[in-house]
């Protein structure tokens, strides 16, 4: 099952964020003196390591939350990510919750989380609690990293089609997908074939753009 | 939502009506007077939700987020006894919309027999009017709340029109019920829902958000905005964030002069105007009321008959679900396409009692997946698991009118202005449980014939209310048994009026607001011929 950019794309624009493609990586820098804010990360960069580290962060924990036959992470997290950067707020707490992660995972596994084996990045996030974890958006580590990185990723998943399809549900609760699904007795045979495998809706969408009205009929 | 720094909360001058509320009842009200060329003012207690309602979604969708409508803080204060505890801030909205900005938006109309419990049934009340006097306007209110529906049931009271739009075909779900309902000689029909089918009023139809309660984020679901937008355009001035404290009267004691409130800045202003209309919902009508007590009415405005705040009903919710060895299609969208209203005449239990098919069953799999404890593979075989075969029956059951549930205001607990809040004092009697037991009776025969593993009931031991406020301003013709008249207007004052489910004699067992909205329309032409000039 492979997931798109235009997956991505879709639930951002059922969170109001339109043409999610469009926007650059760098929203994730960290404020500069002349933006007036001052980071709370203690990165120094500003050379746009930043963003690459959260967008790696943010996919590779992706690579472990989503089911293992999911294809097409890094795009889909990457656009997600993106497009979710516009809220400014999510931006920072997104950023922090990221780079704190990072940080364990130096501390206690030496390494980077983006570079950890996927079976390391699982039990490090179990071993901080962060499954049995409350969702809190300014919590202590753990509800954050529930929040701002694994909910944050399962929302993305589920409330696509691709990702509800999966369950059995091409137009899941969040997803503006029309009112036929509803009426119908089965996924169509075009959704049940896009459970089975993929490789033909590929990147056919990746430049669109959609609106909250779109369905995948 | 709206900046307290920027709005101008000044009084309007020279006002004809002056409205408390911003729900639906207020807001038909204020739209058909300030097209009939009155000056009008409306005062609402809660924000202007501007915007899109993006936030509003990921705020109900995802754990750990506020109440999407900002209900709860101290402004909401309220205290609850009897047996039942009552969840109020769950059950209303404070906003420009009221209520309807969280509501389900399934709307019927009353039965006949709703208007004339007593002289039929012995029981409860009669209301002062008919079916028949309330029937043009139950259309006009259909018009307005954009009603998706059809003639399909054979239950409902006599209607001369279709509805404005065509009625949402039912459910994979609902053919699953279909079988067993022909078997059991259960009718089924379509569910009279206020949200577009097709483009209305200059609304989206509805494009399977599936999140209509609490929110719908293409506006297909009609919310009381509608009104206050048309009303403005009609030149009328909506205040949000404008706490109506008190009503004051004039020497005689016969007449409201103003409606004093508070802004977010502190100050206190005073609405002057001609006519009154109280639009704040069936607890906070009473409230003000109450809270209005002045040295010729020591027990608060129109209280006459001592009865402000008695009679207190709402509509009990009983259900039952379980699961089917079949796909079942749940949860694409939140609302329900079919109903039987076959039972709802029936007088034993006298109780009106109406059933509904869910489309809603079972855990949504996005929202389980945010509360999962656990993640990857593992998650995937939970939501697969839990996901797909549920079925669910609800149903509404009436309460009776009891002199002992009452609404009043609690001296001892105040909310942040200094005011005493409401205070809730609900029961659930043993008539209203035998008609919850009723309804589960027919639940479980539904169900057993379709062959599901029944896994949940609510019924009399666990029901909870609808949130549906009525009663406690009830409408009657002797002003000793009742506070307001046929018209809707105050016995006691004679240009205080009161709109919404409070006048309510009766509830019956439909969701209100159809009838609050017919009955707006009805008290805004009353209104109207009373306008100066
Ligand atoms: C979860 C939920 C689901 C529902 N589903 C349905 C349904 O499917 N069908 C149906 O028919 N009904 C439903 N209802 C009920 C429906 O929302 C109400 O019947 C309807 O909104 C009542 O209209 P109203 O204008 O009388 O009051 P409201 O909509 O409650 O509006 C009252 C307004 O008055 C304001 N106000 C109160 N006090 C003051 C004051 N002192 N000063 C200034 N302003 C004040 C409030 O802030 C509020 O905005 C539902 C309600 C809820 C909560
Ligand atoms: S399913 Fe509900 S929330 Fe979604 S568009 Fe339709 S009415 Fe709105």
């Amino acid at each position: 099952m492979r997931l798109t950019r235009r997956d991505a794309i879709a639930v951002l624009a059922g969170l109001g964020v339109v043409g999610g493609g469009a926007v650059a990586v760098d929203q994730f820098d960290p404020p500069t003196a002349e933006s007036g804010e001052m980071g709370e990360t203690g990165d120094s960069g500003g050379d746009g390591s930043v963003s690459t580290t959260v967008t790696a962060t943010m996919t590779a924990a992706a690579e472990v939350v989503y089911p293992s036959q999911t294809e097409g992470v890094s795009d889909f997290v990457e656009t997600y990510v993106v497009g979710r950067a516009r809220d400014e707020s999510r931006r920072d707490a997104m950023r922090d919750a990221a780079l704190e992660l990072d940080d364990i995972a130096r501390d206690w596994y030496g390494d980077d989380f983006a570079d950890l084996s996927a079976d390391d990045r699982d039990s490090l996030l179990r071993e901080l609690g962060v499954a049995a974890a409350d969702p809190v958006a300014d919590g202590n580590v753990s509800e954050r990293i529930r929040f701002h990185v694994v909910n944050e990723l399962l929302y993305a998943f589920y409330a696509s089609p691709t990702g509800g399809r999966l369950v059995g549900i091409e137009n899941p609760i969040g997803h503006a997908g029309g009112t036929a699904s509803y009426q119908r007795a089965t996924m169509s045979k075009d959704d049940v074939e896009r459970v089975g495998h993929v490789e033909r809706v590929e990147r056919a969408g990746d430049s669109e753009d959609v609106d909250g009205s779109v369905t995948d009929e | 939502m709206s900046n307290p720094a920027q709005t101008d909360r000044t009084p309007v001058e020279d006002a004809d009506v002056c409205i408390v509320g911003a729900g639906p009842a207020g807001g038909i009200v204020a739209h058909r007077l300030a097209e009939s060329g009155a000056t009008v003012a409306v005062l609402e207690a809660g924000p202007r939700f501007d915007g899109d309602r993006q936030d509003q979604l990921e705020q109900h969708l995802r754990p750990g987020l506020d109440d999407p409508w900002d209900m709860g803080g101290p402004r909401d204060e309220f205290t609850s006894s009897g047996d039942s505890f009552y969840p109020l801030n769950a059950a209303r909205v404070k906003g420009v919309g009221g209520s309807t900005l969280h509501w389900q938006g399934m709307v019927m109309r009353l039965h006949e027999r709703d208007f004339e419990l007593d002289s039929r049934h012995g029981v409860g009340a009669d209301w002062p009017i008919s079916y028949d006097d309330l029937r043009p306007f139950y259309a006009e209110a259909e018009r307005e709340l954009g009603v998706a529906g059809a003639m399909d049931n054979p239950y409902a009271p006599p209607r001369e029109e279709p509805h404005p739009l065509p009625a949402f075909p039912p459910s994979h779900s609902d053919s699953i019920f279909a079988e067993a309902c022909e078997r059991l000689g259960i009718d089924m029909h379509s569910v009279p829902n206020a949200r577009n089918s097709e483009p209305y009023d200059g609304r989206s139809p509805c494009v399977g958000y599936g999140t209509c309660k609490p929110v719908c984020p293409s506006g297909a679901k009609y919310t009381a905005e509608s009104h206050i937008e048309k009303a403005e355009s009609a030149g009328a001035r909506v205040i949000d964030r404008a706490r109506v404290r008190r009503l004051e009267h004039d020497s005689t004691g016969e007449r409201v002069v103003a409606a004093t409130y508070t802004t977010p800045d502190g100050e206190t202003h005073r609405q002057t105007a001609d006519q009154f209309v109280l639009g704040c919902g069936g607890v906070e009508n009473v409230r003000l009321l109450l809270l209005s007590e002045s040295g010729q009415y020591p027990d608060g405005l129109a209280n006459s008959s001592g009865l402000v705040g008695r009679y207190f009903m709402d509509h009990l919710f009983a259900g039952m679900g379980g699961r089917l060895d079949r796909p079942t299609r749940q949860n694409h969208v939140g609302f329900n396409t079919s109903e039987t209203h076959q039972f709802y005449d029936d007088a034993e239990p006298v109780n009106g009692l109406k059933l509904e098919f869910l489309n809603y069953a079972g855990p949504s799999p996005v929202i389980d997946a945010l509360h999962a404890d656990t993640w990857g593979d593992d998650l995937l075989a939970q939501l697969k698991a839990n996901y797909g075969t549920h079925v669910a029956m609800g149903a509404l059951v009436e309460q009776l009118p009891d002199e002992d549930n009452y609404v009043t205001i609690d001296p001892e607990t105040t909310d942040d202005l200094g005011d005493p809040v409401p205070a809730v004092h609900w029961s659930i009697g043993d008539q209203t449980k035998a008609a919850l037991e009723r309804a589960n009776e027919i639940q479980r025969t539904v169900l057993e014939e379709l062959g599901a593993d029944v896994e949940w009931a609510v019924g009399p031991d666990n029901t909870g209310p609808a949130f549906h406020h009525m009663g406690t301003t009830r409408m009657g013709d002797d002003p000793e048994s009742s506070v307001v008249n046929a018209e809707c207007r105050t016995h006691d004052l004679e240009n205080l009026w009161i709109a919404g489910s409070s006048v309510f004699p009766t509830g019956g067992a439909m969701n209100p607001t159809l009838t609050i909205a017919a009955l707006a329309v009805r008290l805004a032409q009353s209104v109207k011929q009373r306008v100066r000039n």
